[in-house]
C-alpha cells in the first residue's frame, strides 16, 4: 500500500479542476441551446415541437454513458482531429440542452395563458413578449429542476472516466490502483463530489419548498 | 478521410447483444425492487422514535443522491471483500443500483404519504374502518397513486443507470459492446446500435408503465 500524499491530493485536484470545467461548459453549452429547444418546443410550428420531442426523447430514453460513446467515436468519424475534451464537452451540451429544453419547456407552460394573452392584447410580438413577459417568469418557476439538474450533470461528469478522460473519478482510479487503497480514495473523491452537489441540492430545495408556500 | 459504415460486423453479434440486453433488463428489474425494499424500509426507519435510526437515514439519502454512480459501484466494489463478502459482479451490480435507487425510492415514498392528509384517516376511523382497511384503502393507495409517476421515472433512470455497472464488468448490454467493440473496432457502430437497443428498452418500460398506471389507478378522485 501506498500513502496518499501531497502529490496524490494534487493529482486529485487537477481532476476535480476538469470535472467542474465539465459541468460548467455543459451547463453553459446547454443552456444555450436547451433555451433554443424550449421555444421550439412550445412554438405553434408542428414540425419544429415533433423534432424537439424526438430529440428529447431520445437523450432522456437512452444512457449517458451510452451519448458519450456514440458522440466520442462519431466526432472522430467527421474526419476532424478533435482531442477528448471537446468530444467530451461537446456530448455532455448535448445532453444538457435536450435536459435543460424539458425542463425550461414545462416552466413557459406553467406561466398562466393570461399573461400571453394580455402581452398580444399590448400588441408586443413574439420576441418581446417572450423576452420581457413569458421567460423571465418561467426562470423563476424552472430554478429548482435547474439546480437538480445542474446536480445530476455533475454527477454525470463522472462517467467520462469510463471514455478514458481524466477528471475527478479517473484520477480516483488511477491513485487507487496506484496505492491499494480503493476505501479511502474513492471516500475522498465521493466526498468532493458531496461538497460540490449538497449545498446545490440543498439551495434547489429550499428554494422549492419557499415556492410552494408563496404559491399557497 | 471516407469511412464507410459496417454494421454487419455488429449485427453478426446479435444473440450477444440479445443476451446483453435480458441482462440489462435483469440487473434493473433487480434492482428496482431492491430498491422498492430498501425504500420502504427506509420511509419507517425515518419515523423511527430513535433520533439517532432518523439522522442515518438522513445521511444516507443525502450521501446517495449527491455522490455519483461511478463512485458508488466502485466503493461497494472494493468494501464487500473487505468485509469477508465475495460476490460475483453482477450481484454487487444489483446491490449497487439498490442502494443508489432506494435512496431516491425513500424521498419519493415519505412524499406520498405525507400527501395523504390526516383528516382523511380520521374521516376513515370515524366511518369504523379497521386500521389495516385505513391503511391499505385510505392511505396505501391514494399514496401509491401520488407517487407512482416519480418512482416509475425514477426506475427508468436507473435502467438507463445499469450500464455504469460495465465499469466494474457486471453482465449487461454495455459491456457487451465493450467486447464486441474491442474485437471489430467498429466503434461507433456498436455503440449506435446499443443506444438504439437502451431507447426500445427504456420505451418498452414506460408504455408497461403506462399500462399499469391505466389498469390500477383509473378511479375518480373527485
Amino acid at each position: 500500500m501506498g500513502p496518499i500524499g501531497e502529490d496524490q491530493f494534487f493529482f486529485l485536484m487537477q481532476g476535480l479542476k476538469w470535472t467542474v470545467l465539465l459541468a460548467i461548459v455543459g451547463f453553459i453549452g446547454g443552456g444555450i441551446f436547451g433555451i433554443l429547444i424550449a421555444l421550439l418546443r412550445t412554438s405553434k410550428n408542428k414540425v419544429a415541437r415533433t423534432i424537439t420531442a424526438g430529440y428529447i426523447g431520445v437523450f432522456q430514453g437512452t444512457p449517458l454513458l451510452m451519448q458519450l460513446f456514440v458522440v466520442y467515436y462519431g466526432v472522430a468519424l467527421l474526419g476532424i482531429d478533435v482531442n477528448a475534451w471537446i468530444a467530451v464537452a461537446v456530448a455532455f451540451t448535448l445532453h444538457a440542452s435536450a435536459f435543460l429544453g424539458e425542463i425550461w419547456r414545462g416552466s413557459i407552460e406553467a406561466v398562466p395563458k393570461g399573461q400571453t394573452e394580455a402581452a398580444n392584447a399590448l400588441g408586443l410580438h413574439y420576441v418581446s413578449r417572450m423576452k420581457d413577459v413569458i421567460l423571465p417568469q418561467a426562470l423563476k418557476i424552472s430554478l429548482p429542476a435547474t439546480i437538480g439538474f445542474l446536480v445530476q450533470l455533475t454527477k454525470g461528469t463522472s462517467l467520462a472516466a469510463i471514455v478514458g478522460f481524466i477528471e475527478l473519478t479517473r484520477a480516483g482510479q488511477i491513485i487507487s490502483n496506484q496505492t491499494y487503497r480503493p476505501l479511502l480514495v474513492f471516500g475522498i473523491v465521493g466526498a468532493i463530489y458531496f461538497i460540490i452537489c449538497w449545498p446545490l441540492s440543498h439551495a434547489g430545495s429550499r428554494l422549492e419548498k419557499r415556492m410552494a408556500k408563496a404559491a399557497r | 478521410m471516407r469511412y464507410t459504415f459496417d454494421f454487419g460486423a455488429v449485427l453478426d453479434r446479435a444473440p450477444e447483444l440479445l443476451w446483453g440486453s435480458l441482462g440489462t433488463v435483469g440487473l434493473a428489474l433487480a434492482g428496482m425492487l431492491l430498491a422498492l425494499v430498501i425504500g420502504i424500509l427506509g420511509v419507517v426507519a425515518r419515523s423511527s422514535k430513535s433520533e439517532i435510526t432518523r439522522a442515518a437515514v438522513i445521511v444516507f439519502v443525502e450521501v446517495v443522491r449527491n455522490t455519483p454512480f461511478l463512485v458508488q459501484i466502485f466503493f461497494i466494489y472494493f468494501a464487500l471483500p473487505l468485509m469477508g463478502i465475495r460476490l460475483n459482479p453482477t450481484v454487487t451490480a444489483i446491490i449497487a443500483l439498490g442502494i443508489n435507487g432506494g435512496a431516491y425510492a425513500i424521498e419519493i415514498i415519505r412524499g406520498g404519504i405525507e400527501s395523504v392528509s390526516r383528516g382523511q384517516i380520521e374521516a376513515g376511523f370515524a366511518l369504523g374502518l379497521h386500521k389495516a382497511d385505513v391503511f391499505r384503502l385510505i392511505v396505501l393507495k391514494p399514496a401509491l397513486r401520488a407517487i407512482y409517476p416519480s418512482l416509475t421515472s425514477q426506475f427508468i433512470m436507473l435502467t438507463l443507470t445499469t450500464s455504469v455497472c460495465t465499469s466494474i464488468a457486471a453482465y449487461e448490454l454495455t459491456s457487451a459492446a465493450q467486447r464486441i467493440e474491442s474485437d471489430t473496432f467498429r466503434s461507433f457502430e456498436v455503440y449506435f446500435t446499443v443506444t438504439a437497443i437502451y431507447l426500445v428498452i427504456s420505451s418498452l418500460m414506460m408504455g408497461l408503465f403506462a399500462l399499469i398506471s391505466r389498469h390500477y389507478f383509473n378511479y375518480p378522485t373527485r
